[in-house]
């Protein structure tokens, strides 16, 4: 018999009193005081393992308390144990989301501690490649939003877009996901031929079709009824929870890496940094519809850019970077990554640390879950752009 | 006034329009009207299922079901023998005998319902003179079974889609009695047969003319609607289950022929609303104002038919709920889901007084014309 089944021991209506949840005896002892109510880690709305306890009372939530760590996966460490070509197969696994951007930052921090000169093309497909990445991402956020707002077909459209720019990354990459095609010094391979063409009509199909999400999706009543207003966000206290990204840019603070503090060759092209007013869930979700927009921008500036060259540097047999210690930041889909790579010498990084933008998103909650209601926690929880596996690492 | 209604009111309380399933035999006319309602919960509601799933799939970028028999034609069945196979699990700490018992009283209204839907010419069940009232009295225990599943499976969550339903129910039942009650005096009777019959048979100014109900009372008409959406929790009214914020409502425990049952209700309830609102707005099973059925001889052509003509009537009824369903399938696809307080901001403030403007508006009308 299965540890389930344990029916027997309790007789119907004599089930001992701290199985009771809710107990109504009388009108004097009608219990109204606050429930602890768990959302996760295994709950639709987390897209994760992220879990939230909730303070309620009737539906308002009184306090919030966000637990993590249901997804460590110790990657700090990890990175530990492994050279610098095997920790992009690490780092693009933490935000699954945006594998891409998150090499990309590993590949700059040793390029910066080696000195080491990084032929043109290859900077440019880098940056083609995580503006496309940054694409996929926020598509992925814009469906899964509207899908916690309750509208379930965003998510099969926003599905059908990633596929196409999936396919067109597989198709110089071999990955969907983890893309592992960054390495120090450059890229691995070329783009394979007629990339650029197809990335060039990509551009215009994306735009043409994310003019419907703007209709159809920003333009609704219900959907701007859930989110205006909703779980707004001043800037000081984003700034002081060290929230970025698009979270951050729709209190309206214009702050992205690519502009205020360029790497690769985003200081020779325009970068557009859309902003918001209020910083609410409208906003949050507005400013992620208009940063595709202008990631499709910047690609389409890239192909005017992009010249022939060779795409990487002969490297060494083993990778070592000299002793000391860097801090690059990158702009990630979801805002600002970090990491500290301290070396030794040898061919392992002697410490690895990451600052993931989803981490500091995340903290925010409390702040803006206060007071708010229930249905309104599921609208913040998805508008706070965050990836379960970027929080805990 | 109406000369069909004299002849009504004349009669008794119970079969005042003879039915086609009565015969001198009471045992298999009793049979042939349980058939009735059992085809129409079973059978209609599992086309209703299946074009659900087709139309979603299809207006989502995907096909829907297309294994289970031709196209997925048999997917509801095959869910279904899946269901009857899976455990049945209770929580532990739950109250054993309700959290059995509220799918039963979740499903048996919705069954009940169907007894006074009339759904062509003499194919009805019973012809009560409230059936109207019957039909919304009927269709509003159903929410008692889901505040029973919601409270005896101690869950928070399925106790706040619960008292969700509840809430729901309560504000929305007002303004969908406010609207039938304006087609109630519009007819000017509660049977639903009379309502039928009267939107073929209306007369203004002494000439006979043959209007549907939705064109008069088009707010009636749209309030109705809304409504309905709301009791039956569909989307964008699907609060008692939002399944993003409350992980399935009240279902969230349920398991097995347990949550089978709690999905044909839902399926059940669609169709019923969608009976009702075909009758009460949607003239029946005339296919056009005016357009008598063939081979009928009474009252403006839609009633006393022959074989032909009651065949096509059920057709046509059924199409027209068929196309209310996949009205309700649009909205789920198109729209995301209110707040829980937005919905009783809309109920209280704006349907109901509506809904009593509405009122006025037909009885003057009824009185001037």
């Amino acid at each position: 018999m299965s540890d389930l089944d344990t029916s027997e021991k309790i007789l119907p209506g004599t089930a001992p009193a701290e199985d009771v949840i809710f107990q109504l005896e009388g009108d004097a002892d009608f219990d109204t005081g606050e429930m602890s109510l768990s959302i996760g880690p295994a709950h639709p709305a987390t897209h994760g393992v992220l879990r939230v306890v909730l303070d309620m009372d009737g539906e308002r939530i009184r306090e919030a308390r966000p637990v993590i760590g249901y997804m460590h996966r110790g990657f700090e460490k990890l990175a530990e144990y492994r050279d610098y070509r095997q920790i992009m197969a690490l780092t693009n696994r933490h935000d699954w989301l945006s594998g891409f951007c998150n090499e990309l930052g590993v590949a700059l921090a040793v390029e910066k501690m080696m000195e080491m000169e990084v032929p043109d093309r290859a900077q440019w497909i880098r940056m083609l490649l995580a503006e496309w990445n940054r694409v996929l991402n926020h598509l992925m956020f814009i469906g899964s939003y509207a899908l916690e707002l309750g509208a379930i077909t965003p998510m099969f459209y926003a599905f059908r877009e990633r596929e196409d720019i999936q396919f067109l990354l597989e198709s110089a990459t071999g990955g969907r996901l983890h893309f592992t095609y960054n390495q120090p010094g450059g890229v691995k391979i070329d783009l394979p031929k007629g990339f650029l063409r197809e990335s060039a009509r990509l551009v215009d199909e994306t735009r043409s079709r994310l003019s419907d999400y703007v209709d159809l999706v920003l333009g609704n009543e219900i959907f701007q009824a859930r989110t205006k207003g909703i779980g707004a966000l001043p800037p000081e206290v984003a700034l002081a929870y060290g929230v970025t990204g698009p979270t951050l840019q729709a209190t309206g603070v214009p702050e992205d890496s690519r502009v205020t503090e360029p790497y690769l060759k985003y200081g020779e092209i325009d970068v557009r940094v859309p902003t918001g007013d209020n910083g609410d869930s409208f906003d949050r979700f507005a400013v992620l519809l208009g940063r595709v927009e202008a990631s499709l921008e910047v690609i389409d500036q890239i192909h005017d850019h992009i010249g022939p060259g060779p795409v990487n540097t002969k490297l060494p047999k083993m990778v070592k970077a000299p002793e000391g210690f860097t801090y690059v930041r990158t702009e990630n889909p979801l805002g600002q990554l970090g990491y500290y790579l301290h070396s030794d010498g040898s061919k392992n990084p002697w410490r690895f640390k990451m600052r993931t933008p989803s981490f500091s998103n995340v903290q925010v909650l409390p702040y803006l879950l206060e007071g708010q209601l229930m249905p309104d926690a599921v609208a913040i929880l998805g508008s706070v752009f965050f990836v379960v596996g970027d929080v805990d690492r | 006034m109406m000369p069909l209604l004299d002849v009504s009111v004349a009669e008794g309380l119970v079969a005042q329009s003879a039915s086609i399933l009565t015969l001198d035999n009471f045992w298999l006319s009793a049979l042939l009207k349980i058939l009735l309602c059992t085809v129409m919960l079973m059978v209609v509601s599992l086309v209703g299922g299946y074009l659900e799933h087709k139309a979603m799939g299809h207006l989502q970028n995907r096909t829907g079901p297309m294994e289970a028999g031709p196209h997925g034609s048999l997917q509801l069945v095959a869910d279904g023998i899946k269901f009857v196979q899976k455990e049945d699990i209770v929580p532990r700490a739950a109250d054993k005998l309700v959290f059995a018992v509220a799918p039963g009283v979740a499903l048996v209204p919705a069954l009940l319902g169907f007894l006074v839907i009339p759904i062509g010419p003499g194919v009805w069940a019973e012809d009560l003179e409230i059936g109207l009232f019957y039909a919304l009295a009927i269709g509003s225990i159903g929410v008692l079974g889901i505040l029973m599943g919601g409270w005896a499976s101690a869950n928070k969550f399925s106790l706040i889609g619960g008292i969700r339903a509840a809430a729901q129910l309560i504000a929305y039942e007002l303004p969908l009695i406010l609207a039938a009650a304006a087609v109630a005096v519009q007819a000017g009777s509660l049977s639903l047969v009379d309502i039928v019959e009267s939107q073929a048979t209306m007369s203004i100014f002494g000439t006979p003319v043959s209007m549907w109900f939705v064109f008069p009372q088009l707010l009636g008409f749209g309030i109705f609607v809304m409504a309905a959406l709301a009791e039956l929790s569909r989307p964008p009214f699907d609060m008692p289950i939002a399944d993003s914020e409350l992980v399935f409502g009240y279902m969230t425990e349920y398991t097995g022929i347990k949550f089978a049952m709690f999905l044909l209700t839902e399926y059940g309830g669609m169709i019923f609303m969608s009976g009702l609102i075909t009758v009460l707005y949607l003239g029946g099973w005339q296919a056009l104002p005016g357009v008598p059925l063939p081979g009928c001889e009474a009252a403006a052509g839609i009633s006393d038919c022959g074989v032909w003509g009651t065949l096509l009537g059920v057709g046509i009824t059924l199409g027209k709920i068929m196309a209310l369903v996949f009205f309700m399938v649009w909205l789920r696809v198109a729209y995301p889901r209110l707040r829980e307080d937005q919905l009783q901001k809309i109920s209280w403030l704006v349907l109901i007084p509506l809904s009593l403007v509405n009122i006025a508006i037909v009885a003057i009308g009824k009185v001037a014309l």
